[in-house]
């Protein structure tokens, strides 16, 4: 990797580098918590809490970490700070971990978390690699939070809860569409999404892994 | 990176203080924030119990309005009596359902809520008017789609009439199960009935779609979940279970003709 700036780290993987819909990662959570927008925001704090720190901490550590047990280092480091920030969670926003529940938990398998701290804190120095966490984190809340918006304004007809469009429940003329609500709806917004950004930025557009062979006769 | 990183004593170095400072970090977390936690915890409980029997006055902080119109009382489900020697404030229920020395197991035609066993001491909360009793608070809970539901129901003073239902933890399909927290399908409970002739038996329970309020039985029957068939099962079977024999109908009993 050339000479990275703090704020080439930073604002890169929100739109150019987007952990999400460049890398591919961290999908799994992605479509479990986009059901409403608050859970998003939470979740996408949570996530750039625990890279930004982790990334800092490991890149700190990096000259003394043995190649051989480096993942596990790694996974130890992230896990702590999960358990930290799922603790503060209980403690401040109770209302909130309760909804989250077992999504902060799973903050630990995030390929986001591992994959920033195997590529980039592994070769950088402390200061950069809490910004470059940062930025990825920021990168994975800003399309949180656009599949968020997408799922609760078409599921709930709200968004942060607040009703938006009004429902035929409450009386009103939207018919929320149940499926935006489960989980396989965030595949569709988020391949579209991924589309959408491809056809504006033709550089994301990855080379063929294998030609397609012409039809046989 | 120095090479000298993979030998066996740095490899032992690094793990071991590793791990300590790691240790030592997420102890201090867990130990430092246990009192905030706890303080939620209880409020999130009393909020809940409130909201069940219809307490609200904004002027008023939660602890306050539980102080000044709940008392919470311990019940021995074995001899259906108040159990006065055991502290409310100290019963952990989900803790004495696992101990099978606290606990009533269910066998399977019992065990209609799906909860295997329950705990012998149940906290009620009561709301008195003087001496009258006003509205009494029961906890339930059971099994719905993915889980376990957690709530409360408030009985009127003649122990038959709903005043409200609410669930303070689930995690059911948010829009479709998660709509059990819908103020207004909770709504629809106030006013209902919960037995019939027979008072071991509840009658209420949730239908598929919409109650029409001339139908026969419309004062035992809840609209369901749309789209949620499983948990309005769920809830179906649990408020059944808890006002059944294996529940609390014989201490209800008790307590409609003074014996406790």
């Amino acid at each position: 990797m050339a000479e990275a700036t703090k704020k080439d780290v930073i604002v890169k993987p929100i739109l150019d580098n987007n952990p999400i819909a460049l890398q591919i990662l961290g999908i799994c959570s992605a479509l479990a918590v986009t059901s409403s927008l608050k859970v998003a925001l939470v979740m996408g704090i949570a996530v750039t809490v625990v890279t930004a720190f982790s990334s800092m901490f490991i890149a700190a550590i990096r000259n003394h970490i043995p190649n051989n047990i480096r993942i596990i280092v790694q996974m130890v480091i992230i896990a702590s700070l999960v358990i930290v920030v799922d603790q503060v969670l209980k403690a401040y926003a109770f209302a909130l971990s309760k909804q989250l529940s077992v999504f902060v938990g799973l903050i630990i398998t995030n390929c986001i978390v591992m994959g920033r701290a195997e590529a980039f804190a592994m070769q950088n120095p402390a200061g950069l690699s809490f910004w470059d966490g940062i930025g990825n984190g920021l990168g994975y809340t800003a399309v949180l939070l656009f599949v968020g918006t997408v799922r609760e304004l078409t599921g709930s007809g709200a968004l942060f809860g607040l009703e938006i469009l009004p429902l035929i429940t409450n009386g009103g003329w939207y018919v929320p569409n149940g499926l935006m609500l489960l989980p396989p709806s965030a595949f569709f917004v988020i391949g579209l999404m991924i589309w959408g950004l491809r056809t504006l930025k033709k550089e994301q557009v990855e080379a063929a892994d294998f030609v397609m062979a012409s039809n046989t006769k | 990176m120095s090479t000298n990183n993979d030998t066996i004593s740095k490899t032992l170095i690094v793990t071991i203080s590793l791990c300590v400072v790691c240790a030592v970090f997420v102890s201090a977390a867990a130990v430092g924030l246990k009192p905030t936690q706890q303080a939620n915890k209880q409020l999130d409980l009393k909020k809940n119990i409130l909201a069940a029997a219809h307490i609200a006055d904004p002027s008023k902080s939660v602890d306050q309005l539980f102080r000044e119109n709940v008392t919470a009382r311990v019940i021995d489900l074995k001899t259906n009596t108040w159990a006065t020697d055991i502290d409310p404030t100290k019963l952990d229920e989900r803790k004495a359902a696992k101990d099978p020395k606290t606990s009533v197991k269910l066998t399977g035609d019992q065990d209609q809520a799906h909860i295997r066993q329950v705990s012998r001491y149940k906290t009620l909360y009561l709301v008195k008017k003087g001496d009258q009793l006003e509205t009494l608070i029961l906890p339930i809970h059971g099994k719905g789609l993915w889980s376990t539901l957690y709530g409360f129901m408030a009985l009127k003073g003649d122990l038959n009439t709903v005043v409200g239902l609410g669930f303070y933890e689930h995690a059911e399909t948010p829009g479709l199960g998660g709509e059990v927290d819908n103020p207004r399908w909770k709504g629809l409970w106030p006013g209902k009935q919960v037995y019939g002739d027979d008072t071991t038996n509840a009658a209420i329970g949730l239908i598929k779609g919409t109650v029409d309020p001339a139908s026969k039985g419309s004062v035992h029957k809840i609209d369901g979940l749309a789209g949620a068939t499983l948990t309005s099962n769920g809830v179906t079977n649990l408020v059944q279970f808890w006002l059944s024999e294996n529940g609390y109908a014989p201490f209800l009993a008790k307590l409609r003709k003074g014996e406790v």
